[in-house]
């Protein structure tokens, strides 16, 4: 299909939300209750603190409401906590806590485990939808995949040719 | 309930959870009606965001009816069919005073340069998001606006974020009669973008993407002339070609985080996450925009640097306007546009999902699978 020239008076609506004293600078704030500087507005009510929560340093108090989702917890959570200590200007901040987001997959995995449940990754990511829209796609990426998975089998066996299995060591008492 | 279980990249699943109560004076509880994925969600879904925890629920573009409200709630009651701006705001802090509800500074603990939003990961909050049959809405009086009895649900649910996100775009870019807008993206929000950019008095409207079908369906419903830029040289160029070789008036950024398009941004931004994001669309509408034209960006990116031409936004002079979409602000005049027929956000879904089958819609939305522009999903309850 072949883009067609358009009349603009001929699309519904046109020009009826233009206007010129649109100021390039900030268009949607409204500066008549700028009168008072810095936290002087009447605060909301305190909402009670049931979970950990952690702030950033970079607010002198905690807001008067915030979510109570999924709270830090085990290694990932450690981890979490230490991200904290920096400002949001700093990379380690966000970089731990990625590195706290991979771990905290892994955790998922054991937590689905310990919990009794094994859980269906190929489901998790759509592979129904996968076999019923891309079936190609999926076929070559299997076959990419295999393949991959058969060369670096066969390397490691062309990098260790035969090696003789090891005795089973004596236990010293 | 059912709700999204986010178990880590690429992988969801639906789980019971318990129905969430009000944690605080003005929350409600909406029982869900219709919630949509949205293109940020995939920043999530892609392990893009930091603080994004296994177990957490995402959605932040949901309407629902009120089930129970806090002893602080005066303007919703029970019954109440509700539509939920994605951002949740006091309107009482220094910033939601000036209109600025998407960067309220009474919501989010855990970060001060984002304000709240539903189901984004502990950087935007730390809340369940509305992928479930209930959720926890705080501030119940401020955001939530009542769905006009004659609007179909399913462009109520497109108010929560699509509409006035694609609004705010054109809006922030100033556009004037005449002007020329170049929109990077041909999702929802870049669709909508370029839609509402008439509005505002376009002269012409280009679309950039790569995915053919999306931008055969912007050509006919913003409408728009539309280019694929795995077929340009160079998109840069292109646009400048077409534009006297001087540049569009406005080039709005509706991609964020997740381009194709450059091999060292997608390097660095989406494998090695050493950007906020791979930053090529942005990088384009930089260098595509005129000399003291406007840049508005409207993606999402991460936390982190982005690699950027700053020199030449310096150099030409340019003007750059972002901002998460104020929703509350604008959802009277959306209404209007939407009653008055100028805007038809529901033609935008494409797939209408069972809740139970959320692992199907990301998957098929993530790989643009089946000519997927925007997946609704449905609770069980209410499917009748």
């Amino acid at each position: 299909m072949k883009n067609l020239p358009i009349d603009p008076s001929k699309v519904p609506g046109w020009g009826v939300d233009a206007n010129p004293k649109n100021d390039p600078t900030y268009p949607m704030r409204d500066r008549s209750h700028e009168d008072k500087r810095g936290m002087s507005w009447k605060r909301p009510p305190q909402q009670r603190e049931t979970v950990e929560i952690l702030q950033s340093i970079e607010r002198n108090n905690l807001t008067a409401v915030f979510g109570t989702s999924t709270p830090p917890s085990g290694v990932s959570g450690v981890i979490r906590r230490q991200a904290f200590r920096y400002s949001e200007s700093e990379w380690a901040h966000w970089l731990m806590l990625m590195a706290a987001d991979r771990v905290n997959v892994v955790e998922g995995l054991v937590q689905d485990l310990g919990q009794g449940r094994i859980p269906n990754i190929p489901g998790e990511m759509g592979i129904r939808s996968e076999l019923e829209h891309n079936r190609s796609g999926l076929i070559t990426k299997v076959a990419i995949a295999g393949a991959v998975l058969g060369l670096g089998i066969l390397a490691l066996r062309i990098a260790a040719p035969n090696r003789a299995p090891t005795r089973p060591r004596k236990s010293r008492r | 309930m059912l709700a999204m279980n986010y178990r880590g990249p690429y992988r969801v699943r639906v789980d019971r959870k318990p129905v969430p109560v009000c944690e605080h004076v003005q929350d409600a509880v909406v029982r869900v009606t219709r919630t949509c994925i949205c293109g940020s969600d995939l920043h999530l879904y892609h392990g893009l965001v930091p603080d994004t925890r296994v177990g957490m629920t995402f959605g932040h573009e949901f309407i629902g009816v009120v089930e129970e409200v806090g002893s602080a709630v005066n303007n919703l009651a029970v019954g109440d069919n509700v539509i939920v701006p994605f951002n949740i705001a006091c309107g009482q802090c220094h910033f939601c005073k000036q209109g600025l509800f998407g960067n309220c500074h009474e919501s989010n603990a855990q970060a001060s340069a984002v304000g709240a939003i539903y189901g984004y990961s502990h950087t935007a909050g730390g809340y369940d998001g509305g992928q479930a049959e209930y959720v926890r809405v705080p501030y119940a009086d401020v955001g939530p606006c009542k769905i006009p009895s004659n609007m179909d649900l399913d462009d109520a649910v497109l108010l929560t974020d699509v509409v006035p996100t694609g609004y705010q775009a054109a809006e922030m870019a100033g556009i004037q009669p005449g002007d020329t807008v170049v929109v990077f993206g041909a999702g929802p929000v870049g669709i909508m973008a370029a839609r509402c950019a008439w509005l505002f008095g376009a002269g012409r409207v280009i679309v950039i993407d790569h995915i053919d079908y999306r931008l055969d369906f912007a050509r006919t419903y913003c409408p728009a002339e539309v280019y694929n830029f795995r077929s340009l040289e160079d998109p840069v160029v292109f646009l400048k070609k077409t534009t006297d070789s001087l540049g569009a008036d406005v080039c709005i950024d509706a991609v964020g985080g997740d381009a194709a398009g450059s091999a060292l941004h997608t390097l660095m931004g989406t494998k090695l996450k050493l950007e906020g994001g791979a930053a090529t669309a942005l990088h384009w509408a930089i260098n595509s925009v005129k000399k003291g034209g406007v840049v508005s960006i409207v993606g999402v990116y991460g936390p982190t640097g982005s690699v950027i031409p700053i020199g030449n936004v310096v150099n030409k002079g340019i003007t750059i306007r972002a901002n998460q979409a104020s929703v509350k602000r604008l959802l009277p005049r959306l209404i209007e546009h939407i009653e008055a027929g100028r805007l038809n956000p529901k033609a935008l879904i494409t797939h209408k999902v069972p809740l139970e089958e959320i692992a199907d819609a990301y998957h098929i939305f993530s790989a643009k699978l089946d000519g997927c522009i925007k997946p609704v999903l449905v609770p069980p309850s209410a499917r009748g």
